[in-house]
């Protein structure tokens, strides 16, 4: 049986195919529109996924969409009823893009996959999964666990914005529902949109940010309880209540009420791209502590519902891996699954793998890793690619080698200091690069953290890097006891491998705090003494865990920079031309891409200036 | 006439037969907005629809 997966019209547009229970293919259409959080029909992420599986359109059995647009219509319609005549403006602008278009979601769907091959004459079953069961599904279905209880928390779908589902076999039981307006994520949102970030993308920056708060300092505590007593109640069972006097975003066209946030916390909304203040970091540790509490509350209410000592998650508040690492150290859970592609764009393998098992009642069987092999479902690219960009740019790469001699002379590049942007095999799914589109350095290098982020990302000083630690090593740097394969867990990286504080670190501003060196691997050290772990296996990506086991030979750690193959604002590099385009942009200083090594002092010059930048939005 | 279908049985299930009035109101005025040179985009700073 063949299931296309779709999630679009929202953002993050994706598609994703399942065949006989197996995801075989998923992709975002960015990686290939090259416009970040893309939200038009994926259409060429559709052609990939069958081209993939050697199928067409008339081959499926169904199209699975992944939310409920009626319902989703229904629940716009009640919130600008009750908070009418305020939100007006907002109305004048949704209308015409619900009755034109959204609320004929099945024309859309079938207007796309006509551009996508389909003739038309296909009888096409088009399925609707509500938005947090496919969410519960990327989560549960893939997962190792045969039982377990499934917790998703996001902005909004139709009405429910937080559920926790109990799964077993191949089937899911909602047991209790968040509905909107009150939604953790939106609040996490509308403390991004504050703080000067943009609203579904700089979410993981304000995570990023939330460490260069002071934790000793009253500010913070002030801060944490004006949120409690004005913004937000939070329940025993991590059930939540907004204020929505304080908040915009039902009604209107902003997230906040910038006055009131303005009177609550005391200073104005940041202006985007505006310096970062101490009280801009204070607020950001502040939410992100509240953020953390109400998740441990919801894993608490699972655990007590379901009696199951199995956690799976997802949904964009699950890419929160501070609270992830948190929950896990809490030990609610004996194991913890998170979909790496927790936010919309996990809708899509999500609706399919809900068609699959809970519509046509497919039985599952249980991968004791996991069924995403890595989450490695995107496309490939062969020696043909490579030389189409030798020839295109005159590039210059080394003859293919073979593994060893490959694995041996990227080790040594990186124990020399060398950036190497690592491009392998079939392409990650979700937000994460985990070692097939990555870019990779030495983590004890102690400029390597601001080298990186201003001369090869360009993206702010302040943010941190992760580590990819190979499997077997991972305790010996951090204080983790599980794997964590897709970059979704931080933990504390070993005291004894960190270097001792000043007294006065805490009252350090952000720079203070980013020169100082706080660890034997610097730069995957945050300032709060974590790191946001891969741990990479033998079993998903043997060449990786090779390098890293090479590098480990030559440095002693077993452990290499690990960061996504883009600049800032930029979808991750899906084919070797934009690789080769990203490595000549930046100053990285070897480009690996399958079996062929290009040194930057043997390329000929790049004809581009900067102009190339103001391609890219800045997130 | 799909996407009527669709809405009937919406409203038979959920049983919010107002949103029927609501609807062809919506349809009608959004009509006239499209006409009208209204564009149908979203332009925003962050919206839930």
């Amino acid at each position: 049986m063949r299931i296309l997966g779709i999630s679009a019209f929202y953002h993050d547009s994706a598609a994703a195919l399942v065949v006989d229970g197996q995801i075989v293919a998923a992709a975002q259409e960015e990686r290939f529109s090259r416009k970040k959080h893309d939200d038009r029909f994926p259409v060429n992420a559709v052609r990939y996924c069958l081209e993939e599986a050697g199928l067409e359109v008339k081959d499926l059995d169904a199209v699975a969409f992944y939310d409920k647009p009626l319902l989703k219509f229904e629940r716009l319609l009640e919130t600008y009823y009750a908070f009418a005549p305020g939100g007006f403006a907002s109305f004048v602008k949704a209308m015409p893009v619900w009755v034109g278009g959204k609320l004929s979601t099945r024309k859309l769907l079938r207007d796309g996959l006509k551009d996508a091959g389909a003739t038309g004459k296909e009888k096409l079953k088009l399925l609707f999964p509500e938005h947090h069961l496919s969410h519960a599904a990327s989560a549960f279905h893939p997962s190792p666990f045969d039982e377990a209880a499934i917790l998703t928390i996001d902005g909004v779908g139709e009405w429910s914005t937080a559920s926790i589902c109990h799964g077993r076999g191949k089937d899911i039981e909602v047991k209790r529902e968040l509905r909107f307006p009150h939604s953790v994520g939106l609040l996490y949102s509308a403390f991004t949109y504050f703080l000067g970030f943009r609203v579904n993308s700089g979410e993981y920056k304000l995570m990023g940010l939330a460490p260069y708060g002071d934790p000793l300092s009253a500010r913070v505590k002030d801060y944490e309880d004006r949120i409690r007593k004005e913004l937000v109640h939070v329940h025993d069972d991590g059930s939540i209540w907004l204020d929505m006097r304080k908040f915009h975003y039902a009604q209107g066209l902003r997230m906040v009420k910038d006055d009131a946030w303005e009177r609550i916390f005391g200073f104005p909304r940041r202006a985007p791209e505006s310096p970062l203040e101490q009280h801009h970091c204070d607020l950001g540790l502040a939410i992100q502590r509240v953020t953390e509490d109400i998740v441990l509350r919801m894993a608490r209410t699972a655990r007590a519902i379901t009696g199951s000592p199995n956690l799976c998650m997802a949904g964009g508040v699950a890419l929160n891996c501070v609270a992830n690492g948190l929950l896990e150290r809490a030990g609610i859970f004996d194991r913890i699954f998170v979909q790496p592609a927790s936010g919309d764009a996990g809708g899509a393998p999500g609706a399919a793998l809900a068609a699959y098992h809970l519509h046509f009642e497919q039985p599952r069987t249980v991968n004791p890793n996991d069924a995403l092999n890595g989450s490695y479902l995107g496309p490939a690219y062969g020696e043909a690619d490579i030389r189409k960009v030798i020839n295109r740019f005159g590039a210059v790469a080394s003859p293919a080698l073979d593994e060893e001699a490959l694995v041996q002379r990227t080790a040594d590049l990186l124990a020399a200091g060398k950036v190497v942007g690592w491009f392998q095999g079939r392409m990650e799914f979700g937000p994460r690069a985990l070692g097939n589109r990555s870019i990779i350095g030495d983590p004890a290098s102690p400029e390597m953290q601001l080298k990186l982020n201003q001369k090869i990302k360009f993206r702010e000083s302040f943010r941190p890097f992760a580590p990819a630690v190979a499997e077997e090593s991972l305790e010996r740097y951090f204080e983790a006891r599980t794997p964590s394969p897709y970059m979704l867990m931080v933990h504390p990286v070993r005291a004894e491998l960190r270097k001792p504080l000043p007294a006065d670190y805490h009252a350090l501003d952000l720079r203070g705090k980013l020169y100082h060196e706080r660890s034997t691997l610097p730069a995957i050290t945050h300032i709060d003494m974590s790191a946001r772990i891969q741990t990479v296996s033998p079993r998903t990506n043997p060449r990786f865990h090779k390098l890293i086991k090479a590098f480990g030979q030559r440095t002693g750690n077993e452990v290499v920079i690990n960061t996504s193959f883009n600049v800032r604002g930029e979808p991750i590099v899906r084919t070797p031309e934009e690789a080769y385009r990203c490595f000549m942009r930046t100053e990285m200083d070897v480009l690996v891409v399958n079996d062929r090594i290009f040194l930057k002092e043997e390329q000929p010059a790049w004809p581009e200036g900067q102009e190339w930048m103001k391609e890219h939005v800045l997130d | 006439m799909e996407l009527l279908r669709d809405i009937w049985a919406f409203m038979k299930e959920r049983r919010k037969w107002w949103l029927g009035p609501v609807i062809i109101v919506l349809v009608l005025l959004t009509a006239v907005l499209v006409l009208g040179g209204g564009s149908a985009l979203a332009p925003y700073i962050y919206t839930l629809f």
